[in-house]
């Protein structure tokens, strides 16, 4: 029910949005037509400006994937983590998680195939990828579009909510899905 | 600080891939990842200028300062800096909504923009202010209703119950919103992380 609810709220809100707008605009002598060109005119500048930011961090996380960094850093990541209570198969998710959008959907899409769809694992790894952002990717090109260069404390929040809710997401999990 | 992850990243990478013996995967990858990224960039034009464009009519209207004065009373606790009636106000509310909707494809534009209208607010530019660090924490948390890729992706693989997902993902993405709010509030009052540190030192970026 609420599901079906949230889902229909979702395929309709941007056609909502596109018609009320500028209907919204032309009530109040707006004139859109116009209006919209004008502020449509930056959409190019905006893409070309984050081009250098989104290379550097595809670049980067690409040479990790290549590589194949992100099984062998869960391999000696695993005694540490295990020591605090998550399970291994989940590792790799939560190493390539805030770096890589398509990467982690793969892990998850992986895990879903071998333990099948409603197994623990795989609901777990869905919630883990469902509950955050890929946080370097949203830093790197949300800071680089307004040529912010020193970034304070944005980089240690951002982890740190990924942190969280990973634990969040397998304490949660435990006590909704125990087997 | 992205300046040692950036580096850190690029290190592990070529060690490891060395040691793995795929040192060729990693020059493959590289190059691969620059191209694409041009495509992603290129591709998010379109987008972008839709919503620029639409967003330019809900400002000259005035819709964005009523929605921006209409969520005030939250919105003011969180970003003090930001005076309450500020475009910036409603892009953040705008993008905030449109991740929470699972709507990627506008989330990305919106929050570009959000970012735009926090930076005429910058006193410093170049450094960013409290309100664009905590801004992005709540985005990196990821704060969503429906995790809609991962939804179709357990519907895809036969799951018989594909939505049993969104309850513990909406709870533990709020925990880390929490955890993140909670943690910016705190950074940006210490000292190490203070706007004129950072300008005078050059460092800890």
């Amino acid at each position: 029910m609420i599901a079906h609810a949230i889902s229909l709220v979702s395929i309709w809100a941007i056609p909502v949005f596109l018609l009320f707008i500028p209907l919204y605009g032309a009530c109040r002598k707006v004139k859109v037509y116009e209006c919209f060109v004008e502020g449509a005119k930056e959409g190019f500048q905006v893409g070309i400006r984050i081009i250098p930011y989104l290379v550097a961090i595809m670049v980067a996380v690409g040479m990790l994937r290549g590589a194949g960094a992100i099984d062998i850093l869960a391999r000696w990541l695993d005694p540490i983590l295990r020591w605090v209570g998550l399970p291994a198969e989940i590792l790799p998710l939560a190493i390539m998680r805030p770096l890589s959008g398509s990467g982690s959907y793969g892990i998850v899409a992986e895990l879903v195939k071998v333990h099948g769809p409603d197994s623990f694992l795989a609901r777990l790894a869905a919630t883990a990828y469902g509950s955050t952002e890929t946080t370097f990717y949203v830093l790197a090109v949300y800071f680089g579009a307004v040529g912010i260069k020193k970034t304070r404390y944005a980089v240690i929040t951002g982890l740190l909510a990924d942190v969280v809710s990973l634990f969040a997401a397998v304490f949660i999990c435990r006590l909704v899905f125990a087997h | 600080m992205l300046n040692y992850i950036w580096l850190g990243l690029v290190i592990v990478a070529v060690v490891l891939g060395g040691i793995n013996g795929k040192i060729e995967n990693v020059t493959k990858a590289a190059i691969d990842a620059a191209g694409n990224s041009v495509t992603i960039a290129i591709g998010l034009v379109g987008v972008m200028a839709l919503w620029l464009g639409i967003m330019k009519i809900a400002e000259q209207s005035g819709l964005m300062s009523l929605l921006a004065r209409a969520i005030a009373p939250v919105m003011r606790r969180l970003f003090p800096e930001v005076p309450p009636d500020h475009p910036a106000m409603g892009s953040m509310l705008m993008n905030i909504a449109a991740n929470m909707l699972g709507l990627s494809n506008a989330a990305t534009p919106l929050g570009l923009k959000a970012m735009e209208d926090l930076e005429k607010l910058n006193p410093t530019p170049g450094v960013a202010t409290n309100a664009m660090c905590l801004f992005l924490t709540i985005n990196t948390s990821g704060l969503q209703l429906i995790p809609a890729s991962m939804i179709s992706l357990m519907a895809s693989a036969g799951s018989k119950e594909p939505t049993a997902i969104i309850g513990t993902a909406v709870a533990s993405t709020f925990v880390a919103l929490v955890a993140g709010v909670t943690a910016a509030k705190l950074l940006e009052g210490m000292k190490i992380f203070s706007v004129s540190r950072v300008v005078e030192g050059g460092e800890k970026s």
